[in-house]
C-alpha cells in the first residue's frame, strides 16, 4: 500500500484468525488466507532472527539472479585427471565428505571397482583392505571439486568427464559419463561386465565423446533443459528426450571423427538406449548455476543437496562451505524383480542437484509417465511441483513448465521456508542395493532428513547476531 | 506346486513406472508369488531371468507378464488382475489436492497480488510473516499480541527504511480507504486523517466523529507502544507522511494511550514540518480526555459540537450505598482515559494496568478500594479471545463487583464495529439485569460505534439502557458521571 490511505486496498493477504480475514471479506475486499501452521519446533526464534536480518532479501534475490544467469555450455569432454588433477589413490565420491568406515554398501563397491578399474588391485575385493587401511588413497567428495557424481557418485583419475562451462565467468562443472542401468559402478556393482564398460568408456566413449564436443561446438545444456520439460522430462529420473537432444547436436561430429564406424555406431547404440545419458550432463549444468549462487552472506537460499549413502548433506549460500548432515532416508518407491525395501540403501548421490536448481522432483508435472513415483497420479504431480513454490524463492523461467501454465519451475530452496512450513524437498531417486556389488534394486521418491534445515538455520542465525553486533 | 506363467504380448506398451505399479498390485494378488509385467528390455530380461523366469525371443516393444502363482488354478485371477493393474495404470485414477492453499504470507502475496498483509499468529512468528509481506513490498497490519519489543523495533526499522508502514502489533484497529481492519468501526468517508497507538481510542474518535457528522479518510493504527522510547514513533512518522502525502485529508489527529515524553516532543515537532494540521490527543495526567480532544477537533473544522448522546434513565447512588467505582473494560484505552479521569477526583485506582505499578492488582483481579480491570490486556487473553470477542471473564466480574456491597458503581465499555462480537448486549443486558436484580447498584455504560456499525449502535445503547444501564457514547462523560455517583452527587 503505497497508495494514499484514502485508497482502499486491492487485495489482502491474511495469516492467523480467520475472523479478521473474514471481516475484510464481508467488506468486499478480495482476500487471500495463509494455511498457516506452527514452524517446526525450537525454530521460532532463529527464524525471527534471519527474518530479521537487514541482508537477508537483497541477498536472496542475489543469489537467485546470479543463478538464473548462467549459461550452462558443454565445452568438452575428457579424463578427470587431465580436468581436476586428479591423482592415482584419489577418489571422489557424492554426498558430504565420509570416511570408509561409515561408507554404505553402494559407496563401498563403487570404490572397490574404481580400484581395480584404476589397477590399484587384481580383484575389486581386494580393496576392502586398501581402504580401510587409508594407506596410499584418498576419499573427498565430488562437491569439493566443483563435480558432481550420480549415485556413489566415484571418480577415479582415468574416468572422463563432462566440463560445463558459464562463458561469462569462465566458471567450470564437472560429471561422469553415465554408463547406463542395472549392473554398474555408480549402483555399487563391480562385477567383470562392470569394469569391462568402464575401459570402453575410457578407450572409446570417452575419446570419441571429446572428439565431437570439441568438433561440434559449445552445446547449450541449459537451453536442452527447458526444451526436456517441454517434452516429458523432469531430468532426473527421465531425460529421455534430453539424451536425444544431445546426440542431435553431436551426431554430425561423431560420424565424421577420426573413429571407425563401428566405435560411432557403438557410441550410438550405447547413448540412444541409456535414457539416463543426459543426466551426467543435467547434474553439472545444475551444479554450474548453484555454485553462482553461493556465499551470498545473509542468503538463505540452499546451493547443493547431496547424499553419500549414509548422510544427507545441505550447503547454504550463506554459510560457506559448512555441511548441514543428518541421516539418508530410504526411498519409498518401486523395486525392480524380487527386490523389496529391505534390500535398499539409504538415499545416495548428488543427483539431488537436480532438484536443489528446481528440476526433478520439483518439476514432476512435467513428466507425466513418471509420475506413479509420487503417489502414482498426475493430480499429485501438479500437487508436487506447486508444494515446490512454497519453500523457494523465485522461479526460472527458462524452464516453463507446460502443464502448470507454463510457470517457470521452482528455484532457490529456501531454508527459512522449510522450517516454517515443514514442507521438505521432494527428491526423485534412485535405489542402489545395500549390499556392496548388487546395483540398482528400484526407484522412488525421498525427502532429506527434516533436521538439516533447522540446523542450517541455527547458522543463519548465528551469523545474523554476529553482523548485528559488529 | 508352483505354476509359471510367461507370456508375451506385442505391440503392447506401458512405460516402465506404469509397470512397476503393475507389479506391484499384480504381485499382491492372493496366490501369486512374484509378478513382474515390463517391457522386454534388455535390462528386463535380465530381471526376469534373474528370478528365474524362462523367456521366449521377445523384443524391446513387447510387455511381458511373467507369473509365479502358487499353484496353476490361480491363473486366471492374477490374468484378471493383470488386466485391472494395466487398465487402472491407462486411467490413472484422480485424487490429491492440486492447489493447496498457500503456506506463508510470501506464498499468498505471490499467487494473489494484493497491497496489505493482515497478520494475526501467535506473537513468537509474527514478525516472519510479517517480514514477508516487507520483502513484497506492501504495508502490514499486524494484530498479534505478545510480539517482543526488540523485533516491534526491527520490523518498523526494515520498513522504516523502505518506505512501508507497519501497523500494530497491539493496537488491532484500522480503516484503510473505508476499509475496517481488525477491530474497527464503520465510517463514511472524510476530510480527518487518524494515526492511533491505541484501538479503542481510535474507535473513540471514530465515533465521535460520525456522531458529528465528520467523515474519515484514514485510520491508521501503528502500535501501542510506537510512542514509546523503545519504538521511537517509527510507525507514527511513517503514517503521519502517508496522511500529509494525500490531499483527501484535511485534519490529522494522533491518539495515544500516554506516551514516552521526549518521544510525543520530538513526533510533535516532526508535525510540524508538516502541510496538513496535526491534532495530538495524547492521554496522561493531566492532559484532555478524548471527547474534548474530538470536541477540539471539531474546532480545528469549523463544525460544531453536538450534543453527545445519552441512552437510558440517569442512574442514582445505590440505596445500600457503597463507596468504591469499579470499571471493567475491554478496550485498554478507554480504562486508561477512565483512571486518569478517576483518579484526579478519587485518588488511587487499582488495576491490571495501573498508572503507577505499586496499584498493581493480583491475579483475583479484585480489591477493596477504586478498580478498573483492562479485560483485552495482554495478560488476560494469552490462549483466549479478546473479550470484545469473548465476554465471559468480564461477565464473570460483573456479577461479583454488582454484588459487592462496597461497590457504588459499577462503570464499563462496549465496543462495536467489525471483529467485535454479533451482539454484545444480547449477552450484556441480560447479566446487567440479573446483577441489578440481585443488588441495585448504578450501571454507567460508554457504547462505542457508529450508526452503520454492524450491530447497530442506537439498537445496542437501547437494549443496554432497558436493562437499567445509563448509557453514553463518550467515554469520558461516561466516567464522569460514574465519579459523580461514587461522590453521592445526582444530576
Amino acid at each position: 500500500m503505497t497508495a494514499l490511505p484514502s485508497t482502499a486496498p486491492s487485495a489482502v493477504a491474511a495469516v492467523g484468525a480467520d475472523m479478521f480475514a473474514t471481516a475484510v471479506a464481508d467488506q468486499a475486499v478480495p482476500v487471500e488466507r495463509v494455511d498457516w501452521k506452527p514452524p517446526m519446533d525450537g525454530t521460532a526464534d532463529d527464524l525471527a532472527t534471519v527474518a530479521a536480518d537487514p541482508l537477508r532479501r537483497d541477498a536472496n534475490a542475489l543469489a537467485v539472479s546470479r543463478m538464473l544467469d548462467v549459461q550452462a555450455m558443454l565445452v568438452g569432454v575428457a579424463p578427470a585427471s587431465e580436468l581436476l588433477g586428479l591423482e592415482q589413490g584419489q577418489f571422489l565420491h557424492a554426498g558430504p565428505p565420509i570416511e570408509w568406515s561409515r561408507a554404505s554398501g553402494p559407496l563401498r563397491g563403487a570404490l572397490m571397482g574404481a580400484a581395480a578399474f584404476e589397477g590399484l588391485v587384481e580383484d575389486p575385493e581386494d580393496a576392502e583392505a586398501l581402504f580401510a587401511s587409508g594407506a596410499n588413497v584418498s576419499l573427498e567428495p565430488c562437491h569439493h571439486r566443483s563435480a558432481v557424481g550420480p549415485m556413489a557418485g566415484v571418480v577415479s583419475p582415468s574416468m572422463w568427464m563432462f566440463v560445463l562451462e558459464d562463458p561469462a565467468t569462465g566458471r567450470r562443472t564437472y560429471c561422469s559419463l553415465n554408463e547406463g542401468l542395472g549392473k554398474v559402478l555408480r549402483y555399487g556393482a563391480y562385477g567383470p561386465e562392470v569394469l569391462e564398460r568402464l575401459r570402453w568408456m575410457r578407450d572409446v566413449l570417452g575419446p570419441l565423446l571429446g572428439e565431437a564436443v570439441a568438433a561440434a561446438g559449445p552445446v547449450d545444456a541449459t537451453a536442452i533443459l527447458g526444451q526436456m520439460l517441454q517434452m516429458g522430462d523432469e531430468a532426473h529420473n527421465r531425460n529421455r528426450a534430453g539424451t536425444l537432444m544431445l546426440l542431435r547436436d553431436i551426431a554430425p561430429s561423431l560420424v565424421r571423427s577420426s573413429r571407425s564406424a563401428e566405435e560411432v555406431a557403438e557410441a550410438f547404440a550405447f547413448m540412444g538406449g541409456n535414457d539416463h545419458f543426459f543426466l551426467n550432463v543435467a547434474m553439472p549444468a545444475c551444479k554450474l548455476a548453484l555454485d553462482a549462487a553461493r556465499d551470498v552472506p545473509g542468503s538463505t537460499m540452499v546451493v547443493a543437496m547431496a547424499r553419500n549413502g549414509t548422510d544427507f548433506g545441505i550447503q547454504v549460500s550463506g554459510t560457506g562451505d559448512q555441511w548441514f548432515t543428518g541421516p539418508a532416508q530410504l526411498a519409498d518407491g518401486l523395486f525392480l524383480g524380487d527386490y523389496g525395501p529391505d534390500d535398499a540403501n539409504p538415499d545416495i548421490g548428488d543427483s539431488a542437484i537436480t532438484e536443489t536448481a528446481g528440476i526433478g522432483g520439483f518439476a514432476m508435472a512435467a513428466a507425466p509417465a513418471i509420475v506413479r513415483f509420487v503417489g502414482g497420479t498426475v493430480p499429485d504431480a501438479l500437487a508436487t511441483s506447486r508444494r515446490m513454490r512454497e519453500i523457494t524463492i523465485g522461479e526460472n523461467n527458462r524452464w516453463p513448465i507446460p502443464v502448470l501454465d507454463f510457470a517457470g519451475a521452482a528455484t532457490g530452496i529456501d531454508v527459512t521456508s522449510v522450517c516454517r512450513t515443514g514442507i521438505l524437498p521432494q527428491i526423485n531417486t534412485g535405489m542402489a542395493g545395500k549390499v556392496a556389488g548388487v546395483g540398482q534394486v528400484g526407484a522412488g521418491l525421498v525427502t532429506p532428513p527434516a533436521s538439516i534445515f533447522p540446523a542450517a538455520l541455527a547458522a543463519l542465525a548465528e551469523r545474523t547476531r554476529e553482523r548485528a553486533q559488529n | 506346486m508352483t505354476h509359471q506363467h510367461v507370456e508375451i504380448r506385442p505391440g503392447a506398451y506401458a512405460d516402465s513406472v506404469a509397470l512397476l505399479q503393475v507389479s506391484r498390485d499384480v504381485a499382491a494378488t492372493p496366490g501369486v508369488a512374484a509378478a513382474q509385467v515390463a517391457m522386454a528390455t534388455e535390462l528386463n530380461v535380465e530381471v526376469l531371468q534373474g528370478m528365474g523366469f524362462t523367456l521366449p525371443p521377445a523384443s524391446s516393444n513387447d510387455m511381458v507378464v511373467a507369473l509365479r502363482l502358487d499353484d496353476e488354478s490361480a491363473l486366471p485371477a492374477a490374468l484378471a488382475a493383470v488386466d485391472a493393474a494395466l487398465a487402472a495404470a491407462r486411467k490413472g485414477s484422480s485424487g490429491g489436492e492440486v492447489t493447496a492453499p498457500p503456506r506463508t504470507t510470501a506464498s499468498a502475496l505471490r499467487r494473489a497480488g494484493g497491497d496489505l498483509a493482515l497478520v494475526s499468529v501467535p506473537g513468537a512468528s509474527a514478525l516472519v510473516e510479517a517480514m514477508d509481506a516487507l520483502d513484497a513490498g506492501v504495508d502490514v497490519m499486524i494484530f498479534s499480541d505478545n510480539v517482543p519489543v526488540e523485533q516491534e523495533l526491527a520490523m518498523k526499522r526494515i520498513a522504516r527504511d523502505r518506505g512501508l508502514l507497519v501497523m500494530g502489533p497491539d493496537c488491532g484497529t484500522a480503516v484503510v480507504g473505508g476499509v475496517g481492519l481488525g477491530f474497527a468501526n464503520t465510517v463514511t468517508p472524510g476530510r480527518v486523517g487518524i494515526v492511533a497507538a491505541s484501538g479503542t481510542g481510535c474507535q473513540q474518535i471514530l465515533a465521535l466523529l460520525d456522531a458529528a457528522g465528520v467523515g474519515v479518510a484514514a485510520a491508521l493504527g501503528v502500535g501501542g507502544r510506537d510512542l514509546s522510547a523503545a519504538i521511537g514513533g517509527i510507525s507514527t512518522r511513517t503514517a503521519l507522511d502517508r496522511l500529509d502525502a494525500d490531499p483527501s485529508v484535511e485534519q490529522v489527529v494522533v491518539v495515544s494511550k500516554p506516551p514516552a515524553a521526549e518521544v510525543a516532543a520530538a513526533v510533535e515537532k516532526y508535525a510540524a514540518d508538516l502541510d496538513t494540521p496535526v491534532r495530538f490527543a495524547l492521554l496522561g495526567a493531566g492532559q484532555p480526555d478524548l471527547t474534548t480532544q474530538a470536541e477540539a477537533l471539531l474546532g480545528d473544522l469549523g463544525v460544531d459540537v453536538p450534543e453527545w448522546p445519552v441512552w437510558g434513565t440517569p442512574a442514582v447512588p445505590a440505596p445500600d450505598g457503597g463507596s468504591a467505582l469499579r470499571g471493567l473494560f475491554v478496550g485498554g484505552t478507554l480504562c486508561d482515559e477512565s483512571m486518569l479521569l478517576a483518579a484526579a477526583e478519587l485518588g488511587d485506582i487499582r488495576s491490571n494496568i495501573p498508572l503507577s505499578p505499586e496499584l498493581a492488582l493480583d491475579a483475583s483481579l479484585l480489591s477493596a478500594g477504586h478498580l478498573m480491570i483492562d479485560f483485552g490486556d495482554d495478560g488476560l487473553t494469552r490462549g483466549r479471545a479478546h473479550p470484545m470477542i469473548d465476554p465471559t471473564l468480564r461477565l464473570e466480574h460483573l456479577a461479583k463487583v454488582a454484588a459487592d456491597p462496597d461497590t457504588a458503581v459499577v462503570l464499563m465499555d462496549v465496543v462495536l464495529g467489525h471483529g467485535a462480537q454479533a451482539d454484545p448486549a444480547a449477552e450484556l443486558a441480560p447479566a446487567i439485569a440479573a446483577a441489578r436484580a440481585v443488588r441495585e447498584v448504578p450501571v454507567v455504560v460508554a457504547c462505542v460505534g457508529t450508526s452503520t456499525d454492524p450491530q447497530g449502535l442506537t439498537r445496542q445503547a437501547e437494549a443496554l439502557a432497558a436493562a437499567g444501564a445509563e448509557v453514553h457514547l463518550s467515554n469520558a462523560a461516561a466516567t464522569r458521571r460514574a465519579i459523580a455517583l461514587v461522590n453521592g452527587a445526582t444530576r
